[in-house]
């Protein structure tokens, strides 16, 4: 027979999910959550600044290890606050389990200090929500949290814990066993039989990997069919990875950033095998228009996704790696020259073109040079922005769970404390984090929790002084009206950093900009590389947003 | 709920959940409709059983749109099972003398 608290038991359950670390902040409402992790050898607590910080904290933890992470909150303004990094979990299927302290129990409804309706504003933006009555609910709701955030389509869950259960003693017999994903269910034999025949007999197709190929560690998989067959292959931003963005067969990224041979060859294509990809609309642009010859082959393990925007002629509910795995054995060895040879030409005629990449004081060419000095296995998170879409477009992507971006939400703040949390994560690996200066304020205050982790992250601030992406939009689709994009303030970032105590390599100024680029990778520890940009460059090539993928504007002049 | 709400109207369909009761499941379902911008017409609710389970009845537009609602329906965690029926089940007919203006 065991017996203890609430908050003790919560903790000992998380021990046994084998967490290790947890963010966030302590308040009222989960304080003796925060007395039953004092107690705790297992894990550790990361102190966050702010609870978005901490919920970003965790995900980047999620991302780069594919395993459910936690993070905790107070009630009231501590679970508002973490709202947003929990949404972001939603949209990019991230498996993230939210602790939250709640008031008392007698107290809800009452407008308690710092009560807000935790579950019912967490409804809309989690996977699953918990509100627990009872104490003795812990025991099959903490394993059911991670057996729900790790199952199919992974996300994130909230367990609300009123701080009377936390304090409340209970006593069992038995320890559940910890919440383990469950097995997915295999897929239709036929339809496998079918989606191989249309394969083989294909004579333009196009192999188009989502994040669900990462989630799903099929990277292996996806590589093999893609060989064997002589699949041209795209992925699109969370898919980035999943096959070497410069392997031969590899298209780069689509949509609205695209390389213009890209769109151009998914024009073309009269076959789409679509493999945990949800054809989001900056991957697709105007749908009626994406892929008009195409018969599409849709594999993916959340049924829901099937027949959403586009109609499948195949629709295959299932796990990526296992549906590969079953799928490849019928696919016939091919080297399709016709269709290759004519994707080279579109390769070679309608390039990517990027300007002068090779300065490592400018945006293009920092994020090549970064790439040059650093190892495959380096973590690279971006924010929101042209840095982020600069980057996505350009770095050499050879590994899955290296590239962490917030590509659902597409939430400004995203990129330090999920550096921070794919650190901790993997504190062997270097960690990049490319960031611009509206982003990089908008979760500034975890340079504090980034410097006292000691985490080896490399914060790389390409500072337009702008909201540049949203500059560019002005400039491109508002007449030039660009209004409240530009900031009037300019801000001394080097100083900022260095008021928290973390070195910076500053690329302004006549300085060799490569060697002390290479210096600050080579510094192990946090650090701030900060490199002005010109607000006027443009991303291109751009779709413009409800345009069809082949409408893109610039890529051949606009370099 | 719009006043003339006939369940005869053939652009009607109607919904047969089996649920998890507990008090958030509710919120759940109308939640999931409310934030796809879907109509509910109706909604009825009661515990089944040995009161472990409840039985929702929702009348909602017929639109081409409600297959993907169904998807969404049945990825609800509390949600068990989900079964479509047209617009003459008799749930809905049956209680109209309750809802006469
Ligand atoms: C939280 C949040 N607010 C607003 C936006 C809209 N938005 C998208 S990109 C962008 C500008 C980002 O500026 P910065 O981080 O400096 O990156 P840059 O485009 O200059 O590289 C804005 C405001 C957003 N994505 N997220
Ligand atoms: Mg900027």
């Amino acid at each position: 027979m065991y017996t203890m608290t609430g908050a003790d038991l919560t903790i000992r359950l998380l021990e046994r999910q084998g967490i290790e670390t947890i963010s966030g902040i302590p308040g009222g409402a989960n304080l003796p959550l925060y007395d039953a992790l004092y107690g705790s050898d297992k894990i550790r607590h990361v102190l966050a600044r702010h609870e978005q910080g901490a919920g970003f904290i965790a995900q980047g933890m999620a991302r780069a290890s594919g395993l459910p992470q936690v993070c905790f909150a107070t009630s009231g303004p501590g679970a508002t606050n973490v709202l947003t990094a929990i949404a972001d979990a939603k949209l990019d299927s991230v498996p993230v389990i939210c602790i939250t302290g709640q008031v008392p129990s007698s107290m809800i409804g009452s407008d308690a200090f710092q009560e807000v309706d935790t579950y019912g504003l967490s409804i809309p933006i989690t996977k699953h929500n918990f509100l627990v009555r009872d104490v003795a609910e812990l025991l099959e709701t903490i394993p059911a949290a991670f057996r729900i955030a790790s199952s199919g389509r992974p996300g994130p869950v909230l367990i609300d814990i009123p701080k009377d259960i936390q304090t409340q003693e209970i006593s069992f017999e038995q320890w559940p066993e910890p919440g383990r994903p469950t097995q997915p269910s295999p897929a239709n034999p036929e339809d496998l039989q079918q989606a191989a025949a249309m394969i083989n007999q294909a004579q333009r197709p196009i192999l188009y990997l989502g994040g669900g190929t990462i989630i799903s560690n099929a990277s292996e998989q996806a590589r093999t069919l893609m060989e064997r067959s002589s699949l041209p292959t795209t992925m699109t931003l969370m898919g980035l990875g999943a096959v070497p963005v410069d392997h031969e067969l590899s298209l780069g990224m689509l949509g609205m950033h695209a390389a213009p041979y890209t769109n151009m060859a998914l024009e073309a294509c009269d076959l789409l095998i679509a493999v945990g990809a949800r054809f989001d609309d900056r991957a697709t642009g105007k749908v009626s228009a994406f892929c008009p010859n195409a018969k599409v082959i849709h594999i993916d393990i959340d049924p829901s996704e099937l027949d959403k925007i586009k109609q499948a002629h195949i629709g295959i509910i299932g796990d990526v790696k296992q549906v590969l795995e079953q799928l490849t054995p019928m696919i016939s060895d091919n080297r399709r020259t016709q269709w290759t040879t004519e994707v080279e030409n579109l390769r070679r005629t309608h390039p990517f073109q990027t300007p002068k990449t090779d300065r490592a004081n400018t945006a293009y060419g920092a994020i090549r040079k970064v790439a040059e000095l650093v190892d495959d296995n380096a973590i690279v998170t971006t924010d929101v922005g042209q840095h982020q879409m600069r980057t996505a477009q350009l770095y050499p992507f050879r590994k899955p769970r290296r590239w962490l971006t917030s590509g659902g939400l597409g939430t400004m703040g995203f990129g330090l404390p999920a550096a921070i949390g794919a650190a901790l994560a993997e504190p062997d690996n270097t960690v990049i984090c490319f960031t611009g200066d509206g982003s990089l304020m908008m979760n500034i205050q975890e340079l504090a929790t980034a410097i006292e982790q000691q985490t080896n992250i490399k914060i790389i601030l390409m500072n337009n002084n702008a909201l540049g992406l949203v500059h560019q939009q002005q400039t491109m689709f508002y007449g030039k009206r660009t209004f409240a994009s530009d900031y009037e303030l300019q801000m001394d970032f080097v100083a900022i950093a260095r008021g928290f105590g973390m070195p910076t390599f500053d690329l302004s100024g006549n300085n060799n900009h490569e060697a002390l680029l290479r210096e600050a990778l080579e510094y192990s520890g946090p650090c701030l590389i900060h490199i002005p940009i010109d607000v006027n460059e443009n991303v291109f090539p751009m779709v413009p947003p409800g345009a069809a993928n082949i409408e893109m504007i610039g890529g051949d002049d606009h370099v | 709920m719009s006043e003339n709400s006939s369940a005869q109207t053939t652009h009607h369909e109607v919904l047969e959940l089996t649920v998890r009761n507990h008090p958030g499941v509710m919120s759940h379902i109308s939640s999931l409709f409310a934030r796809r911008a879907y109509n509910v017409e109706g909604i009825l609710c009661m515990p089944i059983g040995n009161r472990e389970r409840s039985r929702i009845w929702l009348m909602v537009d017929e639109d081409r749109r409600l297959e993907q609602m169904i998807k969404q329906v049945e990825k609800l965690e509390d949600v068990l099972d989900v079964q479509q029926h047209d617009a003459n089940h008799q749930v809905f007919i049956k209680l109209e003398e309750f809802f006469q203006t």
